[in-house]
């Protein structure tokens, strides 16, 4: 076949594949995720949705901008609080109020975190999240309005719009699918804009784009902030679905699970995610209800050794090197 | 009775001790960290789970052989420190090309295996170990009451501090050490056997987070979480310290120590925090660390 200048490249016909797979990808999910609550339990499906949501937020930030935050259980249970203090308190509140103003305390508190994490790279990025979100947990401990050592426990879920009923639980998955949507829609919109191509530019080498001109460091803060954003999102939901808000969200091992999530299904793909929330849920569901129950942290370090030592793509990272490899 | 801003000295000089030996815990913590950091580029997660191995391997020891204080403090951590060097070989040295970050994750997957082993076999609780008789009872001075046991803690973790530092600074092995953190290609290509060099800094890291054990065992309830909490206390000393320097890491432990005991006797309530507020102080006026020389 001989190729003219107008025709496109091959690399170009071969993204534009790609892309078609994905999207097709992603609307077969869709129809499996509407119809998913015929054959599962909701509430099951709910966390899912939930901790992948938070696990794609914190993706966006490992995967395509390099910086490893261990401390995203505070933005998880800032969401999860604030949200579930509101409903508590004001009866009048509808639902959806009470998650976005959930979800701009844990934007306030990305903002102030991120603008200090990020005058350090590498480990010491970690090391600063970690510092400040065990400062938060302190504080969460203490706070007046967060019940403590016991939690905030029966926040009524409400009306949608003061409408819909969400003690039903098929309205309130659809809910909280209709929020992931909408999370991974913001999530998959970042990455592929230009903004999304500086981002991963800096990942690979950031001297060369500093000296590009680009700057460097709003580009991590705004990436700080739109993950720390959806994950307060996240925590929100999960707080009106389980209407439920404890430490438990706010303790390091939450930081620990949620890189878990993202490692095994693999960092950096827009699908891996999902995958691990996925896996990492249903073990921990499975373990719970076994004689092992008592070994859920022994497992999920003993995956975390072995993801880092022989699996560091995640599943859907071999999955697509397979795919690369066999059908190019 | 002398009262300072309020406070009666003794309550005033009895918390600053009381900081005092938290800081020295924290010195000794954050100088394994570095000393790691130094040679392996990587920032050791199971730090703390190995401080709480050491503990526990005194209480066990206790219990089982009949192993006595003093002979802990020397068998404890070339114990831990051999298993520390057992698992750099097997597995840490498997990631060392990598990306360091990865080093993170991995030693935070073998800490969560340490301490949840440990909960399952001894519960959460924890149990205490006795004060050697030795040292049991205290000192009265002119303006508080000694405990003789926390005296010698403070003195035994700066002899130990100090003695790193002197071998490090001051000794060939450190110098091969050094060398070795600057540029290890060219030791290899001098002769120098760097892997061994590694194993046996990962593995005297981990005898130093043992040793911080057994000096702790007799003062907090030995449980298996006693390690994850100070842990991430350390990681903010280490970033307001910076892990460049030794002593640096030494002096920076003992004042975060100091301020946290200070912190107590003035507002109780943000004794938790006050650390990670000091870290946010010189992340936006010296972002490098106090002793860092970091870009």
């Amino acid at each position: 076949m001989s190729t003219t200048t107008t025709s496109p490249t091959p690399t170009q016909t071969r993204a534009r594949a790609a892309r078609r797979r994905q999207g097709m990808l992603m609307i077969v999910l869709l129809a499996i995720a509407l119809v998913a609550p015929l054959f599962a339990y909701p509430v099951f499906l709910m966390k899912v949705l939930c901790f992948a949501l938070f696990a794609c937020a914190f993706n966006l930030l490992l995967g395509f901008a390099g910086l490893l935050s261990f401390g995203h259980a505070a933005f998880l249970a800032t969401g999860g609080y604030v949200t579930g203090f509101l409903l508590s308190s004001y009866p009048g509140l509808t639902p959806e109020l009470g998650i976005v103003v959930g979800t701009l305390a844990a934007v306030i508190l990305g903002t102030l975190f991120g603008a200090l994490a990020i005058r350090r790279q590498g480990i010491y990025f970690a090391m600063v999240t970690l510092a400040l979100a065990q400062m938060m947990f302190f504080f969460y401990i203490q706070a007046p309005f967060t019940g403590g050592e016991d939690g905030l426990h029966g926040v009524p879920r409400g009306k949608l719009l003061g409408l819909i009923d969400l003690s039903d639980n098929l309205a309130m998955y659809y809910v909280v699918l209709a929020i992931f949507v909408i999370g991974f829609a913001i999530i998959q919109r970042t990455v592929h804009s230009p903004f999304g191509q500086v981002l991963k530019a800096i990942r690979e080498n950031e001297p060369r784009a500093v000296s590009l001109g680009y700057n460097v460091d709003a580009y991590k803060l705004v990436a700080f902030v739109i993950s720390a954003g959806l994950a307060g999102l996240a925590g929100a939901t999960k707080t009106v679905v389980f209407q439920l808000a404890s430490l438990t969200d706010a303790h390091w091992h939450m930081s620990g699970e949620v890189i878990l999530m993202t490692l095994v299904g693999g960092v950096g793909t827009l699908f891996g995610p999902l995958v691990g929330a996925g896996l990492v849920v249903s073990l921990q569901t499975q373990l719970a209800q076994s004689p092992l129950g008592n070994w859920v942290s022994v497992i999920l370090g003993s995956i975390f050794v072995l993801c880092v030592l022989s699996f560091r793509s995640g599943i859907v990272g071999e999955i697509q090197n397979m795919v690369r490899k066999n059908f190019k | 009775m002398t009262m300072i801003f309020g406070v009666p000295l003794a309550v005033f000089m009895g918390q600053l001790m009381l900081g005092l030996i938290n800081g020295a815990f924290y010195a000794l913590l954050s100088l394994g960290l570095a000393v790691i950091f130094g040679l392996l580029k990587i920032v050791n997660f199971a730090h703390g789970a190995q401080y709480m191995l050491g503990a526990f391997a005194a209480l066990l020891g206790a219990q089982y052989l009949g192993i006595n204080y003093w002979l802990a403090l020397l068998l404890v951590p070339l114990v831990v420190g051999a298993f520390g060097a057992l698992l750099e070989r097997l597995v840490l040295r498997r990631i060392a090309h990598l990306d360091h970050l990865y080093g993170l994750l991995l030693t935070f997957g073998l800490a969560l295996i340490f301490e949840g082993s440990l909960i399952n076999l001894f519960g959460v609780s924890g149990a205490s170990y006795p004060i050697p008789e030795a040292l049991s009872g205290g000192i009265k001075l002119p303006f508080m009451f000694l405990p003789t046991y926390r005296g010698w803690v403070l003195v035994a973790a700066l002899v130990v501090c100090l003695g790193t530092w002197f071998i490090i600074e001051r000794t060939r092995l450190g110098a091969y050490l050094r060398a070795g953190t600057e540029n290890p290609a060219l030791m290899q290509a001098f002769g120098v056997n760097v892997p061994l060099l590694v194993t046996l800094t990962y593995g005297f890291g981990v005898a130093l987070a043992a040793f911080a054990g057994v000096l702790a065992a007799p003062l907090y309830p030995v449980s298996p979480t006693m390690g994850s909490s100070l842990l991430i206390v350390v990681f903010a000393v280490v970033v307001i310290g910076g892990m460049g320097s030794i002593l640096g890491a030494i002096l920076t432990g003992l004042a975060m120590g100091l301020i946290e005991g200070l912190t107590k006797v003035y507002y109780p309530e943000a004794a938790n925090t006050v650390i990670f507020l000091v870290m946010i102080m010189v992340l936006m006026l010296r972002p490098a660390g106090l002793f860092g020389k970091e870009a």
